[in-house]
C-alpha cells in the first residue's frame, strides 16, 4: 500500500511551428512508500515534466500513474510539492503559511496551532512564526517551504530543485534537514537536482535521465542515505565508493551534454 | 521680452544658490558618509539623491520671483514697477499761417479703478492751450492736444523733438506716439511688473483664500467646492472598481471574458476620458450623473487592467503550490490569485484617482457651478486671476495629497509589494 507505480509514460509537446519535443518515452518506475528517490541528467531532459505529471499538473499522452492503487488525475494533498522559490505566499506569515493545507480541509485552529508549532520546531522555525515570509532569508523560506508541504501530511513529497537557489554552506545544512524529515516521517520523497553530491547523498535509488527523448538511463541503488542520517554529511562524501559513483555519474552527464552540443551544431 | 527677463533670473538663482550652499558646505566640517567617499558620482545613479537645500531653495525662489514680478510685500526686493502720480510733457502745435506754440500736457497716472480728477491745466503764453489728462497704471491715454489750439492746428514737437503720425518720443515718465489723425497716445512708463489681472500679487492670491474659505465665491465656501469635486472623484473611482476588478479578474481567468473584452478594453483605453466629454453630456447631461459617468469611465479601463495585470502576473508555482496543498479552485482564487492581485490593484487605484482627478476638473469648467474647476471657471470670466491660480494650488495640492494618502495605504494594505 501507498505505493507509487509510473507506467510507461510518455509526453510529447506539439509546438505552434508543428514540431514537437518528445519530453518523455516510455518512462517506468516503481517507488515503495517511504523510498527517497533522487533524480539526475542534463537540462532539458524532462525532469520537471515528470515531476509535474506525477503532481498531476500535466496529463500525459500516454501512459497512467497510480498512488496506491489509485489512477492520477489532477493535484491533490496527497502529493505534496515543494518548488525551487517563489511559491510560499507573501500575504501571509510563516504560520499561516504552514498551517495553509489544513485550513483549507477545514480544520479546526486548535488542531492546526499544535501541527504548525511541532513543524517549525522540527525546521527551527519557533521563533519565525509571526514574521512576514519576505523578512526570512533563502534558506529559511525553503524550511518554511518544507514544513508547509509536511504540515498536510502528504503520502508523496515532490522537490523540484529544492535547494537549488541556496548557497552552498545553507545547501548543505538544508540537506541533512531533508534526511532527518525523510526519516522522521517515512515519506516518499522524489527529488530533483543538479548536484550530484545532493543526489548521492539523499537518494536511496538515484536515477539518471537522458534527453532527446527524455528516458531513464540508469539507475543505482545506494547505502549513503541511510548511513547519513544524524550523521556528518562531509564523512560520508569522503567515502571512495561515494568518490568513484560521483565520477562514472559525472562523465556520464557530461558525455550526454557533449552529445547536445554537438547535435546542436 | 519680460518672459526671457523671468528665466534669466530664474537660471541665475538656481546657478547662484547652487554656488553659495556649495561655498557654505565646504566651510563647514566634512561628512564621511558612504556617498561622500565614493570617486565616481558622476553617471552612477545611487550617488544622486535630491539635495532638500536645493528643495527649499527652489520653492523659496518661486515665491522670491512671483513676489518681485509683482510688487509683493513679501518679497524684500523689487522689479521696478509702474509710474503713478503725476507728469508733464510739453508739446509745440503749428496753425495754417506756419506760427508756433508751445504749451504743456499735465498728466495724472492713478491705479486701475480709482476715481481721480483730472489735473490742473499748465497757463500758456501762445495760441496753443494746455490740456489734462489721466489715466490708469499700465494702461494708454489719448490726449488730442491740438483741439483747443484753434482752426487747422497740428502738432509738430513733442519734448522739443519732431513727431510726425506712427512715430514715438521718449517723454518724463512715458512715452508719447502720434497717431495717424494727430492725436497724441500717452503710455506712462509700465515698468517690469506684471499687472494682478496677468498675475496677482502673493498676498492677493491668500487674501482671496481667506475671502473664500470664510465668506466664498458667488455664496459657495471653498471647502464646499473641494468637496463636491472629491465627491465625485471617490464616487467615480468607486463604480469604476467596482465592475472594472471583477472584469479584470473575468479577463485574467477566462480566455472567453478575455477574447470578449480584449477588444473594447483595449479600444476604450487610449481615449482620454476629456474626449468622452461631449458625448457623455448629450447622453446623461451636463448634472451630477453626467461627471459622475465621465469618471466612471475613466477609472474603469485603468482597473481593468490593472486587476487583469495582477491575475497574469501570479507565478504559476504559487497556484500549483495552493493546488498541491488541496486547495479548491475558490480557494485558490480567494487566497492566492486575489491577494497576488492587490499591488497591481493598489497601483491602478493611484493611477485612476490622478486620472480622476485630472478629469474632474476638466469636467467641472464645462459645466456646473460647484467643484474646483467650475470656480476657477467662473473667476477666469470676470478675470479674477487671483481666485485662478489659488485654485490650480489648491488643485496640485490635493492631487499630491492623493497620491501621498494611496501610497501610504499601500504600503499599510499590501507591505508585501514588490518583494516576491
Ligand atoms: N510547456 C511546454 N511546451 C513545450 N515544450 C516544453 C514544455 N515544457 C517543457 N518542454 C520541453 O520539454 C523538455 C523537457 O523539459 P523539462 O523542463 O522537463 O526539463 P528539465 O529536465 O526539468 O530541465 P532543467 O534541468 O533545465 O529544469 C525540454 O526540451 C522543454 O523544452
Ligand atoms: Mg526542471
Amino acid at each position: 500500500m501507498g505505493a507509487l507505480n509510473i507506467n510507461d509514460i510518455s509526453m510529447r509537446f506539439e509546438l505552434p511551428d508543428g514540431s514537437h519535443v518528445q519530453a518523455l518515452q516510455n518512462v517506468s518506475l516503481n517507488l515503495k512508500k517511504g523510498e527517497l528517490l533522487s533524480v539526475l541528467g542534463p537540462s532539458g531532459c524532462g525532469k520537471s515534466t515528470l515531476l509535474n505529471i506525477v503532481a498531476g499538473f500535466l496529463a500525459p499522452t500516454q501512459g497512467v500513474i497510480e498512488l496506491a492503487g489509485k489512477p492520477v488525475t489532477g493535484p491533490s494533498a496527497e502529493r505534496g510539492m515543494v518548488f525551487q522559490k517563489g511559491a510560499l505566499f507573501e500575504w501571509m506569515s510563516v504560520r499561516q503559511n504552514v498551517e495553509f493545507g489544513p485550513r483549507m480541509k477545514g480544520m479546526p485552529e486548535t488542531e492546526r496551532n499544535t501541527i504548525v508549532e511541532n513543524l517549525l520546531d522540527t525546521v527551527g522555525l519557533r521563533d519565525f512564526k509571526e514574521k512576514a515570509v519576505y523578512e526570512l532569508s533563502g534558506g529559511m523560506q525553503q524550511r518554511v517551504a518544507l514544513a508547509r508541504c509536511l504540515a498536510n501530511d502528504p503520502d508523496v513529497i515532490l522537490m523540484d530543485e529544492p535547494l537549488g537557489a541556496l548557497d552552498a554552506l545553507t545547501r548543505e545544512k538544508m540537506q541533512g534537514l531533508v534526511l532527518d524529515l525523510w526519516k522522521k516521517t517515512g515519506k516518499t520523497i522524489i527529488l530533483i537536482t543538479h548536484s550530484v553530491d545532493e543526489a548521492l547523498l539523499l537518494g536511496e535509488r538515484l536515477l539518471v535521465m537522458a534527453p532527446r527523448p527524455g528516458r531513464i538511463f540508469k539507475e543505482y541503488r545506494l547505502p549513503f542515505a541511510d548511513r547519513a542520517v544524524g550523521e556528518d554529511l562531509r564523512v560520508v562524501k569522503e567515502d571512495p565508493t561515494f568518490n568513484d559513483t560521483k565520477k562514472e555519474i559525472l562523465e556520464m552527464i557530461w558525455e550526454m551534454e557533449e552529445e547536445i552540443m554537438g547535435g546542436d551544431k | 521680452m519680460s518672459g526671457l527677463l523671468v528665466l534669466f533670473i530664474y537660471v541665475a538663482l538656481f546657478i547662484g544658490a547652487y554656488l553659495a550652499v556649495k561655498a557654505i558646505r565646504s566651510s563647514m566640517a566634512k561628512t564621511t558618509d558612504f556617498t561622500s567617499l565614493k570617486t565616481v558620482t558622476f553617471g552612477d545613479e545611487s550617488a544622486v539623491t535630491a539635495d532638500r537645500a536645493a528643495s527649499i531653495i527652489s520653492v523659496a525662489a518661486i515665491f522670491l520671483v512671483w513676489g518681485a514680478f509683482t510688487g509683493s510685500n513679501y518679497a524684500p526686493i523689487h522689479m521696478p514697477g509702474p509710474f503713478k502720480g503725476y507728469t508733464e510733457f510739453t508739446y509745440v502745435s503749428q496753425n495754417p499761417a506756419g506760427e508756433t506754440s508751445q504749451a504743456t500736457v499735465n498728466v495724472l497716472v492713478h491705479d486701475f479703478g480709482a476715481d481721480v480728477d483730472a489735473p490742473e491745466a499748465t497757463e500758456s503764453t501762445g495760441f496753443a492751450q494746455g490740456d489734462t489728462a489721466t489715466v490708469a497704471a499700465w494702461r494708454s491715454v489719448l490726449i488730442r492736444a491740438a483741439r483747443n489750439d484753434g482752426e487747422g492746428v497740428v502738432v509738430t514737437q513733442v519734448e522739443g523733438q519732431d513727431i510726425s503720425p506712427g512715430e514715438t518720443v521718449k517723454v518724463p515718465n512715458g512715452k508719447v506716439t502720434m497717431t495717424t489723425k494727430g492725436s497724441l497716445n500717452f503710455s506712462p512708463y509700465a515698468g517690469m511688473q506684471m499687472e494682478s489681472i496677468w498675475l496677482p500679487s502673493p498676498e492677493a492670491v491668500t487674501h482671496r483664500f481667506q475671502e473664500i474659505l470664510h465668506e466664498g465665491y458667488r455664496g459657495i465656501v471653498l471647502l464646499e467646492h473641494i468637496r463636491w469635486s472629491l465627491y465625485r472623484v471617490f464616487a467615480g473611482f468607486i463604480f469604476g472598481s467596482l465592475v472594472g476588478i471583477p472584469l479584470g479578474y473575468a479577463m485574467g481567468l477566462s480566455g472567453w471574458a478575455r477574447g470578449w473584452f480584449d477588444p473594447i478594453v483595449e479600444f476604450m483605453r487610449p481615449v482620454p476620458p476629456l474626449a468622452l466629454i461631449p458625448l457623455v453630456i448629450i447622453w446623461f447631461g451636463i448634472g451630477e450623473s453626467g461627471k459622475i459617468v465621465l469618471l466612471f469611465l475613466a477609472a474603469l479601463w485603468v482597473m481593468i487592467i490593472a486587476a487583469r495585470a495582477g491575475v497574469s502576473g501570479v507565478n504559476i508555482a504559487k497556484v500549483q503550490a495552493a493546488y498541491a496543498l488541496g486547495a479548491s479552485k475558490a480557494q485558490v482564487l480567494r487566497y492566492v490569485i486575489v491577494p497576488n492581485s492587490l499591488p497591481e490593484i493598489f497601483t491602478g487605484a493611484r493611477v485612476s484617482m490622478g486620472v480622476c482627478w485630472g478629469t474632474v476638473v476638466a469636467a467641472e469648467m464645462l459645466a456646473g457651478e460647484k467643484g474646483l474647476g467650475a470656480m476657477i471657471n467662473t473667476a477666469s470670466k470676470f478675470q479674477l486671476t487671483d481666485i485662478v491660480i489659488m485654485g490650480i494650488i489648491i488643485i496640485g495640492v490635493i492631487g499630491f495629497g492623493i497620491d501621498v494618502l494611496m501610497r501610504k495605504l499601500e504600503s499599510y494594505l499590501v507591505p508585501w509589494k514588490g518583494k516576491s
